[in-house]
């Protein structure tokens, strides 16, 4: 063929007849919802154990009779730490009250205390708790990322789901390509018998479908993106300040946000070059 | 001009030339599926630059044969030569170039419903990646000659049964092909647009095209002089005298 337009008269037009711009869309639309969330999650993870990362909590069972106030002056005498934040005792029966219930903490019981630290990024941990060890040697010196792991774990699994469904859903596109090419095979048989006959190369042939269902999915996914931005949009605002609020920073990163970008364009790339090779494959069954 | 250039070409390259087998069947035999043979102990050749009609009863055949001929279907055993080149199992990859050296009519014509009568025309030129400008030139002088100049935007279904069957025969031999391959030909058209079409056959294999017709009418045959005529008979090649496995090359280099 030699050229285009000539090309394009040979498959009769009407890119919205079939079922793949639609197909691809609704695929589009859902894989970038779902890469959205796997991205926020990674984000959210990331910001989390970003923040915990230098944070140690030092616990003590009874923090009366200045057994806080000694732990915070020791907590203080200790090099590598940078930040020392006892939690008011004032603070600590309130949240012992909402445990055991009002008047339920009398003033036999002893009321443990904490006492947030931040170590200087790079600090030996193992010697600074020690140290404290020494210093207070009641108190557990316990790291805060330990106390987030089980939340970190979770998140991440979450992460890999994402990545699972965004792979699944890729190979449902794939396989929805797969049966529109041979769909639209069948249609056009006699159309390809004549070509074949007339001396038309498979690649010739193939590159008409690939065309036709590149320009379809280009449709779809251009449909099901904007959708997609939309309902990321309108959605995530309200999950953007609440990510925001628990993680301390945006929901989505720049990077991420050029990832769900690329993606209805890398769900173009894939249906054609599935639709390609499905021509292709088929085109080979020829005498 | 360029196309009486390309004429004159190739008359220059076929005059004086000596003749030499452009089809070569060696004990070919064809079945479908698990089916008895279709198509048996088939050994003839055809002259390069050769007419030659090919009749026979209906079921003989002729259809299968054509397609072996035109690369539809490859033979279950023995060998086919065409263009001096063994094909009965070449790769896939070979056979575009095969077939755009042989021009088809087909029985039912087999035009692309959706394409213009011009588009039709130019399909096989289009594919062989010839220039537009080209296209247009050869296809609006091709349409004229089979009478259609006012009819190149029409598509098909519009096209009556003659009309479409001329846009058929201007499809096959718009590339001036070596070979071309004709399955009823005149079967829907009255016997004026008959003779022209016969005309057309003609002059294309007065410059060098070797012509396979395969037909019924015997009015065709008798007003072609010099035509060798090949008879299928249940699927096997009535030759008593042997021309056809050796054919007469000085004959056809006489016409």
């Amino acid at each position: 063929m030699s050229t285009s337009e000539a090309e394009r008269r040979l498959l009769p037009r009407g890119t919205l007849r079939g079922p793949t711009p639609y197909v691809i869309a609704i695929m589009t639309f859902a894989m970038m919802i779902v890469a959205a969330a796997g991205l926020a999650l990674a984000s959210a993870a990331g910001l989390v154990a970003g923040a915990v990362e230098h944070r140690y909590v030092l616990q003590l069972p009874d923090g009366g009779e200045g057994r806080l106030a000694a732990a915070v002056r020791a907590a203080r005498g200790v090099d590598g730490v940078t930040g020392v934040r006892p939690v008011p005792e004032q603070e600590m029966r309130r949240t012992l009250e909402r445990w055991l219930g009002p008047g339920g903490l009398g003033e036999e019981l002893p009321v443990p205390a904490l006492v947030h630290l931040d170590l200087a990024p790079g600090g030996d941990s193992g010697r600074i708790g020690a140290a404290l060890g020494r210093a207070v040697p009641q108190a557990r010196f316990i790291a805060e990322q330990a106390t987030v792991e089980p939340l970190l774990r979770s998140l991440n699994a979450l992460q890999w789901l994402s990545l699972a469904l965004v792979l699944l859903m890729g190979a449902a596109t794939s396989a929805a390509v797969v049966l529109a090419a041979r769909g639209a095979l069948d249609t056009h048989r006699s159309t390809i018998e004549i070509m074949h006959g007339i001396g038309a190369t498979d690649e010739q042939i193939a590159r008409l479908f690939q065309r036709k269902i590149a320009l379809d999915a280009a449709v779809g996914a251009l449909a099901g993106g904007m959708a997609a931005a939309l309902a990321l949009l309108v959605i995530g605002g309200g999950g953007a300040a609440l990510a925001g609020e628990l993680a301390g920073g945006p929901p989505l990163r720049a990077l991420d946000l050029i990832l769900l970008a690329v993606m209805p364009v890398a769900a173009v790339v894939l249906a054609t070059i599935v639709a390609r090779s499905a021509v292709l494959g088929a085109l080979r069954k020829a005498p | 001009m360029a196309r009486r250039r390309a004429r004159a070409r190739t008359r220059r390259r076929w005059k004086g030339r000596p003749l030499s087998a452009i089809v070569e069947f060696d004990s070919v035999g064809l079945r479908y599926g698990t089916g008895a043979e279709v198509l048996r102990d088939l050994d003839f050749r055809l002259a390069s630059g050769g007419f030659y009609f090919l009749t026979g009863p209906s079921g003989a055949g002729k259809t299968s044969l054509l397609q072996l001929l035109y690369l539809a279907r490859r033979p279950t055993r023995g060998r086919i030569r065409l263009f001096g080149q063994e094909l009965s199992d070449a790769p896939r990859e070979a056979l575009p170039a095969f077939r755009r050296r042989i021009g088809v009519v087909f029985q039912d014509f087999r035009l692309i419903r959706h394409l213009s009568a011009f588009d039709n025309v130019a399909l096989p030129l289009r594919i062989a990646g010839r220039s537009e400008a080209e296209v247009e030139g050869s296809v609006r002088e091709m349409l004229a000659w089979v009478g259609l100049a006012d009819r190149a935007s029409a598509r098909p279904p519009t096209l009556s049964g003659g009309e479409q069957q001329r846009v058929a025969i201007a499809r096959a031999v718009i590339s001036q092909p070596e070979l071309l391959v004709a399955d009823e030909p005149t079967g829907n058209v009255d016997a004026e647009m008959a003779a022209r079409l016969l005309h057309l056959f003609t002059a294309l294999n007065r410059l060098g095209t070797t012509v396979l017709v395969a037909t019924h009418d015997v009015g065709l045959i008798a007003r072609t002089a010099g035509a060798q005529l090949m008879r299928l008979e249940k699927g096997a090649m009535v030759d008593p005298t042997g021309i056809l496995r050796n054919p007469p090359v000085e004959s056809v280099q006489a016409r």
